[in-house]
């Protein structure tokens, strides 16, 4: 049986202001989860990524939107899911950004890092809700609360 | 912490002293000015010193990648210098870190720089 999680839920205007905001929650969530330094670093990156596609494309930088956080720190793991009020994308359609003719493109590689730095990645559109993310990091077994 | 550079100029090379956050917004747009202030001067000889850049994003690796080809395509060079740990592991994932030719001895970082 899966016990009970801790949640963290916080709903932010949609500015990219509010990119530090997050980042200072997830860094506070991920050390009580049990995360070292290079992890947070990482869950950190991936949030501020999440943040941005949802405030930039999502929301299309419409301050009057919401981006919607919520933290779920199991004994195993940490999922975060980000919610906006936009019309999804599909993820397939998310070139490399690392094969040779997309090396040199400025932007793109946002999803990379995230896919890079998680150990789960999923995307949902919401008909009437928006697009919601799933992230998922694993903490390590010597990490974990007895 | 937003961004803050300072610029000296090191025989024919501009070094910049980065510090603080290159990302999205404002971090990325006055890297973006800076480097379009340089090639307008015609210094076409950049040394990017990131030591102290506490946060790079993908928006901000991009605008690297935007300064590499902007100043190549003038004919110049842009090079980085004194990467941290965090840096560094970014450009190796995007795979850029044989793109950019990288140093961490300043002196030896300028004098790779082809000469005028």
């Amino acid at each position: 049986m899966t016990s009970e999680p801790s949640v963290v839920e916080v709903t932010l205007e949609s500015d990219l202001k509010n990119l530090e905001v997050a980042e200072e929650i997830v860094r506070r969530v991920a050390g009580t989860a049990g995360f070292g330094e290079e992890s947070e670093h990482q869950i950190e990156m991936a949030v501020h990524e999440s943040m941005i596609n949802a405030i930039w494309h999502g929301n299309k930088n419409d301050a009057s939107k919401r981006v919607w956080l919520r933290f779920e720190i199991y004994k195993d793991r940490l999922e975060i899911r980000i919610r906006d009020q936009g019309f999804g994308f599909n993820i397939d359609e998310v070139p490399d950004p690392c094969s040779g003719d997309n090396l040199l493109k400025v932007s793109g590689r946002g999803i990379f890092l995230i896919r890079t730095f998680m150990d789960e990645f999923r995307v949902k559109y919401l008909p009437g809700s928006g697009t919601e993310v799933t992230l998922v990091k694993r903490i390590d077994p010597a990490h974990q609360p007895k | 912490m937003s961004m803050k550079a300072t610029i000296r100029q090191v025989d024919s090379v501009m070094v910049v002293d980065i510090s603080g956050r290159i990302t999205l917004g404002e971090g990325c747009a006055q890297l973006r000015e800076l480097i379009r202030d340089q090639l307008t001067k015609g210094n076409k000889r950049v040394l990017l010193n990131l030591a102290d850049v506490t946060y790079i994003d993908s928006s901000g690796i991009g605008e690297l990648v935007s300064a590499y080809t902007a100043v190549s395509n003038q004919g110049g060079q842009l090079k980085l210098l004194n990467l941290t740990k965090k840096v560094h592991d970014l450009l190796q994932i995007t795979k850029l870190y044989t793109v950019f030719d990288i140093h961490d001895d300043e002196a030896k970082g300028i004098s790779s720089f082809q000469k005028p």
